[in-house]
């Protein structure tokens, strides 16, 4: 959609040259000629519109963005090296602290290479329970991003609403693991635990009421003139330069391409549930925005078959190497305590090898790449970190816009910098 | 993998069944073009460029290559070897993926792998001046090369201006308070010009 200019005739009443009583128009003096001298202007790391410690060196013509140069690193903490020092169990907590708006979907991402690495195959319980995580994941990431850049372009109630369901979802999963951020929840193998009796209850009630949210939501902004103004047309990528630019997730599908890793080389038995893969149409701000608010609705449908389909069963495999003995048992059980002891001590050993699992994340395809050398430390732990590639599309979306939408666009990025730097 | 790969020295499976391919470094370029541009290949994604190095010092750097064929819902990994004791450069694939662009700057940063052909090749994740060396590396301990109070002598130390790139230091007025190894680089013309010192 193309914007449109609307011409009005300014004009006051007033006095022509001869002193008679005429309508002059209103027009401004010519601006001066102020040279095509360019302004380099420091955005962050300490600003609150980009969305954590992003350092955007910007070169203005006037107010046109000639240049964007992003600084990143701010936030770098070396996981990727501290994985190298950890048992795979160990790994889990690092991954909650990378994308932490979506840290459960990170602990089932880190869990699957692990188990594609040692060949485990996970209970049917557990795979399900998985995308029960994976898709709150995807609920509280798409709500922190809808709320914090409806702030970034003025629009305040939507926050609020966005926040307060991203709330919800963090009570059940302080129900489910004990802590709303920092999760861990995954172990190789299985859980750290299985839901607790209300759980599924609570579940069910959230995935009923959800969509009123969504629809109000829906309601405030989609159909706003300011929003539009702000959104469309801005930013814009084709589904090539998206390709080409490695973009990911709802930034791909934005831009017309329909890639999504659940569909096209699914996990966790995804291709078994019923859900739409959601694609937009011009790949601007504002696809981006109707993406991810109609891929909350389908996160809610496939929690719905979920919950409808949840098996009963163990959680854990059954494999005394790889999954810790229950404290009892290890303290009345000889072989039960030598097994505790051998993974508490050295860690469950993978097979010399390596495993790639990409899984969709919210934003964007997050892979894990694991090489062993047989040892119970991997030898290389990498991330493939969605946000770092989208974000690396910044500049060449934002040249040529103004600075105010150069927020607009970074924001559509949906950027954590804790996975940006990891 | 129908057809020969042009220039591959070997195929291995890894264990989640994907197809890895090493390459001869100096046919990397070609034997991507042919995987990007060929019909019946059509890997026009790429996922992901890393690069992995062992514990076992005697075995080869290896830089690998995730590509994807969103047409053909296909996945293959390119890997080319290269020697610690030889020079660590391999071509860029920026001319074919603009998705390069970061993904080799991170692996220039933390391995001191050098990509022949990046356009904007410095590091990423850690600041320009970074002496420690390349963080991913083996024999780079885990707490860093520095002690801690080395770090931040160096942290207070640093010139403010030292935080923007020597391509931004050329549109701003700034080339007066540079630190010495800057200005050097900028005066052989690294990237950008030499701004003019104030006053001059």
């Amino acid at each position: 959609m193309s914007k449109r200019t609307v011409e009005l005739e300014l004009a006051t009443p007033g006095v022509d040259a001869a002193g008679r009583p005429a309508r002059v128009p209103l027009t401004a003096a010519a601006e001066p000629d102020l040279g095509s001298e360019h302004l380099l202007m420091n955005m962050g790391p300490q600003h609150p519109a980009t969305h954590g410690v992003l350092r955007l060196v910007v070169e203005l013509d006037g107010e046109t963005v000639v240049r964007c140069i992003p600084h990143l690193g701010y936030l770098h903490s070396g996981f990727e090296k501290l994985g190298e020092y950890r048992h795979y169990n160990q790994i889990i907590p690092l991954t909650d602290r990378t994308d932490y708006l979506s840290p459960m979907a990170n602990n089932v991402g880190l869990a699957l290479a692990a188990e594609k690495l040692m060949g485990i195959e996970i209970t049917p319980r557990c795979t399900v329970l998985r995308v029960i995580a994976c898709e709150m994941s995807r609920i509280i990431s798409h709500m922190v991003w809808l709320g914090t850049t409806s702030i970034d372009l003025g629009a305040f109630t939507p926050f609020l609403w966005a926040f307060q369901e991203r709330e919800r979802i963090y009570d059940l999963q302080e129900m489910w693991t004990g802590a709303r951020l920092t999760t861990s929840l995954t172990r190789v193998g299985g859980l750290m635990a299985d839901i607790p009796d209300q759980f599924a209850g609570k579940l069910r009630e959230f995935t009923r009421t959800f969509p009123k949210t969504l629809s109000e939501i829906d309601r405030v902004l989609t159909r706003n003139a300011v929003w539009a103004g702000r959104t469309q047309g801005v930013g814009t990528l084709s589904a090539a330069e998206a390709i080409n630019h490695s973009l990911s997730g709802p930034m791909l599908r934005a831009s017309g391409v329909p890639y999504d890793v659940r569909k096209d080389k699914p996990y966790l038995g995804y291709e078994t549930y019923d859900f739409d893969v959601v694609v937009g149409e011009h790949g601007d701000v504002f696809d981006r925005y109707l993406v991810r608010l109609e891929e909350c609705h389908q996160s809610n449908r496939i929690l719905e078959q979920a919950l409808d389909r949840l098996p009963d069963g163990p959680i854990n495999v059954d494999d005394p190497r790889v999954i810790l003995p229950s404290k009892t048992r290890a303290m009345s059980d000889m072989e039960a305590m030598i097994f505790h002891f051998k993974q508490v001590m050295e860690g469950v050993k993978a097979p010399v090898g390596e495993a790639y699992v990409g899984i969709e994340n919210p934003k964007g395809e997050l892979g894990n790449y694991l090489v062993s050398d047989g040892t119970a430390k991997p030898v290389r732990w990498r991330i493939r970190p969605p946000s770092f590639i989208n974000l690396s599309a910044l500049p060449k979306m934002a040249e040529g816009h103004l600075l105010s939408d150069l927020v607009a666009i970074n924001a559509s990025v949906d950027i954590v910098m804790g996975e940006v730097d990891r | 993998m129908t057809s020969p790969v042009p220039g591959a020295l070997r195929t291995e499976v890894a264990r989640d069944g994907e197809t890895i391919v090493f390459v001869a470094p100096e046919r990397l370029l070609e034997t991507m073009k042919w995987l990007k541009e060929t019909p019946g290949q059509e890997f026009d994604y790429l996922v992901d460029v890393t690069a992995v190095e062992f514990r076992d010092r005697e075995r080869p750097l290896q830089v690998v290559y995730f590509l994807r064929s969103l047409t053909r819902k296909a996945d293959v990994r390119v890997k080319v070897e290269l020697n610690a004791s030889a020079e660590l450069a391999v071509d860029s694939v920026y001319s074919l993926w603009h998705g390069a662009d970061w993904l080799e700057r991170e692996v220039f940063d933390m391995f001191g792998i050098t990509f022949r052909g990046h356009p904007d090749l410095r590091r990423i994740l850690m600041w320009e001046t970074y002496a420690e060396g390349y963080p991913l590396r083996k024999n780079f301990p885990l707490r860093g090369r520095f002690s801690r109070a080395e770090q931040v002598r160096q942290a207070l130390n640093a010139n403010p201006e030292a935080h923007y790139s020597m391509e931004e230091l050329s549109i701003a007025d700034a080339g007066g308070d540079l630190p010495e190894d800057m200005r050097e680089r900028l005066r052989r013309g690294e990237r950008g010009t030499i701004p003019e010192p104030p006053g001059a």
